[in-house]
């Protein structure tokens, strides 16, 4: 390893084409181009046209899908001198993103109709996922701070897009209050591991870290863990989620609650395992976060009668169980698949019940949910199942999440974090019937006006994932079951 | 065979569901001949089934589905499931059948309960953890919905305790579950793999906790006091027929799991922990019968008669359970007579709640004390009662009796004392259903039931096959003995 972080990545960049691996960065290039087109056409086109940047993002999307997708065959290792990885794991994490943003940009459709300047806001769009997707390929910790960073930018933009709303710009001014406190702590704990261990690339940092200064190691990791832990939604940098989910645009919510978290997570899962066990005791103390994360959103969300605030609690309720896989990581060989398919039940599960969410005009009061099973069948239906995903009703994908989850910290000894689970599942199932109880024993209140076709379609497609992939879980599982973090 | 026999009812379940809406009327009779699918396809595995066709299951079925983590699709039967199946698919028929307010909601009530007898038919054939794990869970979403929309009283909260006493049983269990799949070598789910290998030996805080796992799950579902209190809530806000489902099929998932997976799967660590297990049922069968001779509701009543009876079931399981070695008779006999008693109590207490429903349209009240001198006005409705009373008090000739003087007679060569005790509970649901009885039926007829209509020829129907079995086999249970008594002599080790 020569140089420092820097000018590797500087030398990448300038080098790219003559001995650098370009194709294991394909899709992280066609998103870059294809959002700089989107923006491009947003500021030359007329206002009529806005619309169409929606068509673009989504062909961009499908453009990158289909440059990631051969690459689940390319034989997992990593690439650009150790600090990016090109395995299973970032593979299906960016797939996870993508289609979670195609299905954000279907959400986002009608939403954005009355405002008359929105092209740039699928350009954002797109950026935020690159950051996301740089998170979740990121073996080294100056591409984490990048892919948080970048992430993070966006999202404050997004969170904030309603531009004439206090209650969005509110949301906003909070996620970067929050994000920008926790990003400088990642950068500081990044300097710290960075003079412990004179790399950064993680895998060097699984060498050097072996007998470091253990505060100098501790503080560190601390504060990568605490930046990471604010992209992720959980304890102890939390508190956005359901300020966002209440206050920003709803399509918004819906893609800051999954696609950062699928980046977020994924990093933190490649730094833990580098990490000495010895030095830091990075698994009690996942195994803490994740503790404090699920039963504090869970217990938030029972006191809610907002759906919009119930639906963010339910969020970092549902990184806490995300976390458990973390914890499992090198003790059970169900933890990597574990995570991988919790990310992808989590990321359907979540945009279906955001996708009823924005159907409905963002109501956010339970009365506007009465009585939608018989006025709008389709919608209580996915609502239903999103939510049922969400306790782990088999046989929704929700289901085998847990059931995988669950087996790898049971695996891995931590049989107390496995059984707060499940007590905090029990809880979660008394808020979700708050709001499915009403849509279909309660008649309803008043006509309920619903956005558009783009939005439901959005959401009905998200639940019926959600069903088709809990089924047919093997097709995917098969795949997760060879994935592997930083392999060398 | 069998995968049809879950598959039929939840084709037909969705079918129902989407029946555009002038076909609503017709939501009914086509659930009810769908819901007899199953019953048909049954009786004809029991005319193919052979009770001493050697060890383990018959007409198995098996289809990969999730190979990655051992998880397989796979049914069979054999002479403890097959009775509780065809018992379930009966009285689903008969609760599909029976009159009921859907509250102009007909597709949803009928595509809900053809859903809920595929699970559970499900529940009893599965021979896979995972796919019986799918299914236990699943009867509880079907039965929520039943209990919330149609019920009356406050049905939502009484269907929601239900879901989440009931859900955080479940999910005691799916950690077991796994707790029995990470010992697994290879890692497998599938039952008869898993007797075989028996992954977890007795002894240590890990098969115990398993075995609480187990019998958590269990015990919420059974119920065994004190994991009992959703029952009465559940019971007296259901409609009546969802009532007879719960009480007759979904009690039944309980014990059967406890001889399924709890005395096959961990045999040395439950014989450890069986005198406790017969103390809580013990505990079930005074307490289920002191506390339904208090009741004046009459649901209320046949609700904690219910626990009563499970508490048999589970006395008779726990002395099945009791040792490994030795004389296998008396805890095969106590085996066959808890099997016998899930299928009496499902035909019987059923047939109870039909009846309570019966009582319901035409009064609008459970309330034992509002009620007498109805044999004079309703002679069928009289008679049927009175039959299922007595069964239900375990007169000799009635199908309650047979399976109740199984369970003692090979439970006092175990535990004499707790049979001692269990007794008690006899004679006081003798007591409380002679009570109930005579409340009801004998004495002046009131005013206000002057105009009382008997039991219709539908109310009948859906009763009929119910008590003529209730008869049949008190008179001459040989049958259906011969069918589960193998089946018992092996899972005893006899």
């Amino acid at each position: 390893m020569t140089g420092t972080p820097g000018e590797v990545m500087h030398a990448a960049v300038a080098s790219a084409g003559m001995d650098m691996p370009v194709g294991d960065v394909t899709p992280e290039l066609v998103l870059v181009i294809g959002a700089v087109i989107v923006l491009v056409f947003a500021l030359a086109a007329p206002r009529r046209r806005q619309p169409w940047a929606a068509a673009l993002a989504l062909a961009v999307l499908a453009a990158t899908a289909v440059a990631t997708l051969p690459m689940l065959d390319g034989g997992q290792h990593l690439t650009f001198f150790d600090t990016y990885a090109a395995d299973d794991v970032a593979v299906w994490a960016k797939l996870v993103i993508v289609a979670a943003t195609a299905l954000t940009v279907a959400l986002s459709v009608e939403w954005f109709r009355t405002d008359a300047r929105h092209g740039e806001y699928y350009a954002l769009l797109l950026l935020s996922a690159l950051g996301a997707v740089v998170l979740a390929g990121a073996a080294d910790l100056m591409e984490v701070v990048l892919g948080v960073l970048l992430s993070s930018a966006t999202g404050y933009v997004l969170a904030a897009y309603h531009r004439s709303s206090a209650r969005s710009a509110e949301a906003g001014i909070k996620y970067y209050l929050l994000g920008a406190l926790t990003n400088a702590g990642l950068l500081y704990g990044v300097v710290l591991l960075f003079g412990l261990a004179g790399t950064t690339t993680l895998v060097g940092l699984g060498d050097e870290l072996v007998g470091a200064d253990s505060t100098a190691l501790v503080a560190g990791v601390g504060l990568v863990v605490v930046g990471l832990a604010f992209k992720v939604g959980a304890v102890p940098a939390h508190a956005w989620v359901p300020d966002v989910a209440d206050g920003g645009p709803a399509p918004v919510a819906a893609f800051l609650t999954v696609v950062p978290k699928v980046g977020g997570l994924v990093a933190l899962a490649r730094l833990v395992v580098v990490l000495p066990e010895a030095g830091v005791g990075w698994r009690p103390l996942v195994a803490l976060l994740a503790a404090a994360t699920m039963t504090l959103g869970n217990l938030a969300a029972l006191w809610q009668d907002d759906v919009r605030r119930l639906l963010g609690w339910s969020a970092v309720s549902q990184s806490g169980y995300g976390l458990m896989a973390l914890v499992a990581l090198g003790r059970s060989e169900l933890a990597v698949a574990s995570l991988l398919f919790f990310l992808l039940a989590y990321a359907l599960a979540n945009l279906a019940a955001f996708g009823v969410l924005v159907e409905l005009r963002g109501r956010a009061d339970l009365d506007a949910y009465a009585g939608l099973a018989r006025s709008r069948p389709l919608l209580a239906t996915a609502l239903g199942l999103a939510f049922a995903s969400f306790v782990g009703i088999p046989p929704l994908a929700g289901f085998a999440a847990k059931l995988l989850l669950f087996g790898a910290v049971l695996d891995a000894g931590y049989a107390w974090l496995a059984a707060l689970a499940v007590v905090n599942t029990v809880v979660s199932l008394a808020y979700y019937l708050r709001v499915v109880a009403p849509t279909w024993f309660q008649p309803a209140v008043e006509p309920l006006p619903v956005l558009g076709r783009w939005a439901a379609m959005a959401a009905v497609a998200s639940a019926a994932a959600v069903v088709v992939v809990g089924i047919a879980a093997q097709v995917f599982l098969g795949s997760f079951e060879a994935a592997r973090l930083l392999p060398r | 065979m069998l995968s049809a026999a879950i598959f039929v009812p939840l084709v037909g379940a969705g079918v129902v569901a989407l029946l555009p809406a002038s076909w609503a009327r017709r939501a009914r009779p086509l659930a009810i001949a769908v819901a007899a699918v199953p019953l048909v396809l049954l009786l004809a595995a029991w005319a193919r089934f052979d009770p001493d066709g050697g060890a383990g299951f018959q007409l198995v079925e098996r289809a990969r589905w999730i190979p990655t983590l051992g998880v397989s699709y796979a049914v069979g039967v054999d002479g403890l499931s097959l009775p509780l199946a065809a018992m379930s698919a009966l009285l689903f028929v008969a609760a599909i059948a029976f009159p009921a307010d859907v509250r102009g909601r007909p597709r949803t009530y009928f595509s809900l309960f053809l859903f809920l007898e595929a699970i559970s038919l499900g529940v009893f054939l599965a021979l896979d953890l995972f796919l019986f794990y799918v299914f236990f869970d699943l009867s509880l979403v079907g039965m929520y919905f039943l209990i919330a929309a149609w019920g009356h009283g406050d049905a939502r909260r009484a269907a929601l305790k239900f879901f989440l006493y009931t859900l955080a049983g479940s999910l005691a269990m799916l950690l077991a579950i796994l707790g029995l799949y990470l010992a697994t070598e290879p890692r497998t789910f599938d039952m008869v793999e898993i007797i075989r290998q028996q992954p977890v030996p007795a002894g240590g805080l890990g098969s115990a906790l398993v075995l609480l796992g187990f019998a958590l799950g269990f015990a919420v579902k059974t119920p065994i006091v004190p994991f009992h209190t959703w029952l009465p809530p559940a019971h007296v806000d259901a409609p009546a027929p969802a009532s007879a489902i719960l009480a007759g099929v979904l009690l039944k998932m309980g014990t059967y799991g406890f001889v399924r997976i709890v005395l096959s799967m961990l045999p040395a660590t439950f014989q450890r922990f069986a005198p406790v297990v017969a103390g809580f049922a013990v505990a079930s069968i005074v307490y289920g019968a002191l506390v339904a001779l208090a009741q004046t509701n009459l649901k209320r009543l046949i609700a904690y008669t219910s626990v009563n009876h499970m508490g048999y079931v589970m006395l008779g399981v726990a002395a099945a359970g009791s040792s490994l070695t030795g004389d296998g008779g008396p805890r095969a006999i106590a085996l066959t007579g808890a099997t016998v008693e899930m299928v009496a109590h499902g035909l019987i207490t059923g047939a109870l709640f039909l009846l309570a429903g019966s009582v319901w349209a035409r009064a609008e009240t459970y309330d034992l004390d509002a009620f007498s001198g109805l044999a004079a006005r309703a002679p069928a409705f009289t008679a049927a009662t009175v039959l299922a009373a007595f069964a239900s008090l375990g007169l000799p000739g009635l199908a309650g009796f047979v399976a109740e003087f199984q369970v003692f007679a090979g439970t006092f060569a175990v535990y004499p004392v707790l049979a001692g005790i269990g007794l008690l509970g006899i004679v006081l649901t003798a007591a409380l259903f002679l009570r109930m009885v005579q409340a009801v039926f004998l004495g002046p007829l009131p005013e206000r039931w002057a105009t009382w209509p008997d039991i219709n020829r539908t109310e009948q129907a859906a009763l009929a096959p119910l008590l003529a079995l209730v008869v049949v086999i008190g008179v001459a249970p040989g049958w259906l003995l011969d069918v589960i008594d193998a089946t018992a002599g092996r899972l005893v080790g006899r």
